[in-house]
């Protein structure tokens, strides 16, 4: 039997604009309050796993944090870099190699929509050329789709963006802290049909960093451990609809966070009734709303009426994206994942604060999704 | 002044009737744009050029309402000259669904399943004073 592994410290830079502090930086001080949270020394940190899209090898933090020899392998898997450094991090435990390690993701990008480097997706010159070669694009053509399928409404991808930013005002490390209305969403510039300003995501800047042990040995560092029940990364199959795609199938395929969603529920062996809280990936507030369904929590096209009813608020029955999600925190591609994972270990150890979810959480979930067709999820039980 | 293609190999140029350039795979048959030489349907390892259909029905769309970066981007992108454009996927029947940009960007004039042909557009001017184009799709009138 393989071992199991808990979450025994957890540490942040804030998310958003900081002048000045380099990602890597960002990085470095997301493992001190890490370490501070666990109660442990750099220096007793056995492995790690780290990565950012565009800050920077990570194992060369070490000259900042320590030279202690450890062992440090670099993540580079676009916007499940974190997530994949986690899964790692937890095999690598589970396989009892190594029983104290740490999972390292930051970022920090450029104003304005992310600049695909054509050449490194894999696609032509011609592509970006030709003005295709923008994420923004996908993610107003699925949800369009997506909406004329299954009558998901306007006014629903508005409340979606009310909501992330009501939570980024309770959260002291988010980067959009201002609320703003349904109305204000839905009235904001158009960006890509039928998405508006403020139903999109920024990419941004911020570093997460979380200690995992042995869990038989999670005691020796906090009375409160977090239990990583999965940790799963797939990969897009034939047929799936995915960001920067020159061309798609005519048959249909779910894509990779059914998979992925799934193979996590398999391996924890619970089901989507189980979970108390959900952060989901909301590059934009359409794919909030059909996640929730991809991820097995509703049927296609019941989000419409969850989300109208306030099921997915904080006080609701199903709260999603407490923390702000992508929407109010922006998106640092290294960090993003981890940061759901951060947020579900402070709503399960009770200190959320101001936003914590009144519902006595037990059970909770994170997923990421992104280029080029991949996603991933966790589950966390205490 | 001269028209010079955005790129060789992906859309058939000069020609009356331009058609895009994809791939099939001899074992399966599945279909692939732009040419490719690997099946992501089958793993199978030959494939054959194929030119595409030039009419089908728009799956999907949106529309580009900010100027992109360039690079990549070789179009116009000063805010006050930029025109927004829309961009979709339009099946083509018994093939693929291809990703291109579109000629209409009025949200009020573009419908799922609507018919849709192929063109080519004007996309940018080069250092040598030649026309750049570009393949598209338009609304059959």
């Amino acid at each position: 039997m393989s071992t199991e592994v808990a979450i025994v410290g957890i540490g942040m830079h804030e998310f958003g604009r900081t002048e000045g502090v380099s990602g890597m930086e960002q990085g470095v001080i997301a493992v001190r309050r890490a370490c501070a949270d666990a109660g442990v020394k750099w220096e007793d940190v056995q492995f790690a796993f780290g990565g950012s899209a565009a800050a920077g090898a990570a194992d060369t933090m070490v000259s900042q944090l320590g030279l202690t020899g450890l062992q440090f392998i670099n993540v580079a898997n676009g916007c499940a870099t974190g997530g994949s450094a986690l899964f790692s991090a937890y095999n690598t435990i589970r396989s009892g190699v190594f029983d104290l390690g740490i999972a390292i993701g930051f970022d920090k990008h450029e104003r304005g929509a992310f600049r695909v480097d054509t050449r490194g997706a894999g696609l032509g010159n011609w592509y970006g050329a030709s003005g295709l070669a923008l994420t923004t694009q996908f993610f107003g053509m699925k949800i369009n789709r997506y909406m004329h399928e299954y009558g998901i409404s306007h006014s629903t991808l508005g409340k979606v963006s009310e909501k992330a930013f009501r939570n980024g005002s309770m959260n002291p490390m988010a980067w959009r802290r201002k609320p703003i209305s349904e109305q204000e969403a839905l009235d904001s510039l158009m960006l890509s049909y039928p998405l508006t300003q403020y139903m999109f995501c920024s990419p941004g800047e911020g570093g997460v960093a979380l200690i995992l042990a042995r869990a038989d040995k999670a005691h020796l560092y906090t009375d409160k451990p977090i239990f990583l029940d999965a940790a799963v990364v797939r990969s897009r199959r034939f047929g799936s609809f995915e960001v920067l795609a020159p061309s798609i199938a005519l048959e249909h395929n779910a894509g990779p966070t059914v998979d992925s969603s799934k193979a996590a529920f398999e391996m924890a062996g619970i089901g989507p009734e189980d979970i108390d809280i959900a952060q989901l990936q909301d590059t934009e507030a359409g794919a909030e709303v059909m996640h929730m369904a991809e991820n097995g929590f509703c049927e296609h096209g019941e989000q419409e009426f969850m989300i109208q009813a306030g099921d997915t608020e904080i006080g609701g029955k199903f709260p999603v994206n407490t923390d702000g999600g992508c929407l109010a925190n922006g998106e640092p591609i290294g960090a993003s994942g981890l940061r759901q994972v951060y947020e579900n270990v402070l709503q399960l150890r009770g200190q959320a604060g101001a936003r914590q979810v009144p519902n006595d959480p037990k059970v909770a979930y994170t997923h990421v999704y992104g280029a080029p067709g991949i996603s991933g999820v966790t589950i966390l039980s205490r | 002044m001269a028209q010079v293609p955005v790129t060789e190999g992906v859309f058939t140029w000069p020609s009356e009737t331009p058609q895009l350039i994809g791939s099939r795979c001899v074992a399966c048959g599945n279909h692939m744009f732009p040419v490719q030489s690997g099946c992501p349907k089958c793993t199978g390892e030959k494939t054959e050029q194929v030119l595409l259909g030039r009419r089908g029905t728009l799956w999907t769309w949106t529309v580009q309402g900010f100027p992109p970066k360039a690079p990549p981007y070789a179009g116009d992108v000063d805010p006050k000259t930029f025109k927004a454009f829309g961009v979709g996927y339009v099946e083509l029947p018994g093939q693929i669904k291809v990703e291109a940009r579109l000629t209409e960007a009025d949200p009020e004039k573009l419908k799922i399943g609507m018919e849709m042909e192929m063109v080519i557009v004007p996309l940018s001017t080069d250092a040598s004073g030649n026309e750049v184009v570009t393949f598209a799709f338009a609304p059959v009138a």
